[in-house]
């Protein structure tokens, strides 16, 4: 019982959920996650801070976001949908959340400086953001192939005063991304904070990241509650490293809803990968037989990665959660579903759970269920890519 | 105490300064030709790195060894097999990332190392702190697990790597990624806090390119370690002749 007890609460110092999560860092960065696992804990335990946050969130993020009853697509489908609508958030999606919590860390701790990974390029645009608001200077490395077809998104990054660094090593994508900004972390730890997108990393990057989604969480879970629905059936969030996820499922772990995170089927590290360690953790990984890590693919850039945060990798080893797969095809019927019943075109990321609730409907989601669904973000980013694909079709 | 350390704590104790070059395994068709030249040239040990897909600590010239390597298809178990098939006369060192141990599982890894002729291995992304399982297993095998300390390493935590550390110290010369530097960093300095709390040998690695910048580091560690400047010329064509005489400047 003591591990249901634990689930989604304090990794402890040496940040372990379960046998995953940890610190595998070189021990030139040790000090550094030191300093920042004191700084963190030393600010959560701050109201200031805390109020701080909230509202920056408030005003700045756009928060709270709502959450919106489905009607449409529940009487299709036969089960309650509803939608918490990060997509509302500033910049188009959760990835704001995060970043506004770690660049007021970053000050905090008298830091002038972020560098930040990104794949698609939505956590390096809230990155940059949020660092242009406080003056913080920033860095973002991006795979060489993503500053290509995210070319928009990299232009967005400059014109909020960012640099963009394409990154030419290994397969030139978000993995590499995070190597590069790891190694470049290393040569200037003093001055810099390496904000990173996702509930991964060293600790205590996995619990931190988790820490400030849990708004999601919360937020929706007094939402239902006013609203009369109390307790859904299911939570369902996408899953890339992890954070929307974890946000959401952070203010109904205690509860009876069922947790679901839907991996893109060719990144699924739940499912297809075993354990490893990767970016200063232990979790499941998608790896060869010789253990070298493999290439995650999928439509959305967003859960091209071949990992997952080591929280979730423990909520599936203790069946708290339930991760599954869902491929680019039922993704794109998802997201053109959701634009024409509900008026809402979602990223591409956020799609994969919708796909999952509209394929399990009647299945493993009994009909008449309840189903919080997490937005996590807007399909603006996206439009091009799904035109292109759906045109090349015709 | 294991082989490694009797060895290398033996040349310390006469005087000698350690040459310790780094080269990736099966980057080129004749990487084991090169090791031997090494030793010809006067290495006290060799350090073999084990490719991996994602290597943290290592700058540009080492990713594209370890990708040249994974590339000619070699796997962990094919390179150990192939170190076993040589007796290359000198302390083999591997160098390489926790996964590739993880993967193959302790034991087994342990197992394997040793069948290669391995007596030591650098983990740069195990720390202390997650080393405990593995140090156990490798310590039982006769395999030294060697720890680095880095410029920012704090005193305290320095003395608690010192408690720990088997074969010798790696200390790095500066916060960076391997790869060619034109100074000599902070070496003296971490070489001094670390000598505070351990009588091992104490070898600079990370940046450590010219037979200039080695004597240097001779004048206050016990060694040195050249890698990318090796690995460069090694991608560039360089033949085991050339290593040898190449590798030559860097022995005291
Ligand atoms: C809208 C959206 N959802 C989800 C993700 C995946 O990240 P995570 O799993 O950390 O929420 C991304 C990542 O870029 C995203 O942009």
């Amino acid at each position: 019982m003591t591990q249901t007890v634990r689930v989604m609460k304090d990794p402890g110092d040496d940040g372990r959920f379960g046998e995953f999560g940890g610190r595998f860092v070189p021990e030139a960065l040790i000090p550094a996650c030191e300093e920042l696992d004191v700084a963190f804990r030393d600010a959560w335990a701050d109201p200031i801070f805390r109020e701080e946050f909230h509202h920056v969130l408030r005003e700045f993020g756009g928060r709270p976001t709502p959450v919106t009853y489905l009607a449409r697509l529940s009487e299709q489908i036969g089960v309650h949908v509803y939608a918490k609508r990060e997509d509302l958030a500033h910049t188009g999606s959760h990835k704001i959340n995060n970043v506004v919590g770690q660049t007021l860390l970053t000050r905090r701790m008298g830091k002038t400086r972020v560098i930040a990974e990104t794949g698609a390029g939505q956590h390096g645009v809230a990155t940059a953001t949020a660092a242009a608001r406080l003056g913080l200077e920033c860095t973002v490395y991006m795979g060489e192939l993503d500053t290509q077809r995210q070319s928009l998104n990299v232009f967005r990054m400059e014109l909020l005063g960012a640099r963009v660094v394409p990154v030419t090593s290994g397969s030139r994508t978000l993995k590499d991304a995070v190597n590069e900004a790891m190694r470049e972390w290393v040569t200037c730890v003093d001055d810099t904070h390496y904000c990173l997108g996702s509930v991964m990393g060293p600790h205590p990057f996995p619990w931190m990241v988790r820490e400030f989604q849990s708004i999601i969480g919360h937020e929706a879970a007094q939402q239902l509650h006013d609203r009369g629905v109390g307790t859904p059936d299911f939570v369902v969030a996408c899953v890339g490293g992890g954070s929307n996820a974890a946000g959401i499922f952070a203010g109904f772990a205690d509860s009876s809803a069922r947790l679901v995170g839907v991996e893109a089927a060719g990144g699924a590290a739940i499912a297809g990968g075993q354990p490893g360690v990767l970016h200063g953790m232990r979790s499941m990984l998608l790896q060869s037989e010789s253990g070298q890590i493999e290439e995650a693919e999928s439509i959305s850039a967003g859960l091209d990665y071949p990992g997952i945060g080591p929280e979730h990798a423990h909520l599936a080893s203790i069946g708290r959660a339930t991760y599954v797969g869902v491929g680019d095809e039922p993704v794109l019927e998802a997201l053109q579903l959701l634009s024409r019943l509900e008026g809402l075109i979602p990223a591409l990321e956020s799609a994969h759970a919708v796909a999952w609730i509209t394929r399990e409907a009647g299945r493993d989601i009994p009909l008449g269920s309840t189903v919080l669904l997490n937005l996590s973000g807007r399909g603006d980013k996206d439009v091009a890519q799904v035109r292109e694909i759906l045109r090349g079709r015709e | 105490m294991n082989s490694l350390e009797t060895s290398l704590r033996t040349r310390r104790d006469r005087g000698d300064k350690s040459f310790v070059p780094y080269l990736m395994a099966g980057m080129v068709p004749d990487w084991l030709d090169h090791i031997d030249a090494l030793v010809a040239a006067g290495a006290t040990a060799v350090e073999v790195g084990i490719p991996f897909s994602d290597p943290i600590l290592d700058g540009v010239v080492i990713q594209r060894a370890s990708l040249a390597s994974l590339s000619a298809g070699n796997t962990p178990e094919g390179i150990l097999a192939e170190l076993g098939r040589r007796s290359v006369g000198v302390p083999l060192v591997v160098m390489t990332y926790f996964n590739i141990i993880h993967h193959l599982g302790l034991e087994r890894s342990a197992h394997l190392l040793c069948a290669g002729g391995v007596s030591g291995v650098i983990l740069p992304d195990l720390t202390l702190e997650e080393a405990g399982p593995w140090r156990n297993v490798a310590h039982g095998s006769g395999l030294d697990t060697v720890l680095l300390v880095a410029p920012s390493s704090p005193e305290p935590r320095i003395e608690k790597i010192a408690a720990h550390a088997e074969g010798f110290v790696y200390a790095a010369s500066r916060m960076a990624v391997t790869g060619r530097a034109d100074d000599d960093g902070h070496a003296a300095a971490v070489v001094e806090r670390v000598r505070r709390y351990s009588d091992l040998p104490v070898f600079v690695g990370i940046g450590v390119s010219t037979p200039q910048q080695a004597r240097e580091a001779y004048e206050f560690a016990d060694g040195a370690i050249v890698g990318s400047a090796l690995v460069e010329r090694v991608l560039g064509g360089m033949t085991p002749t050339q290593t040898e005489q190449f590798a030559r400047d860097f022995v005291l």
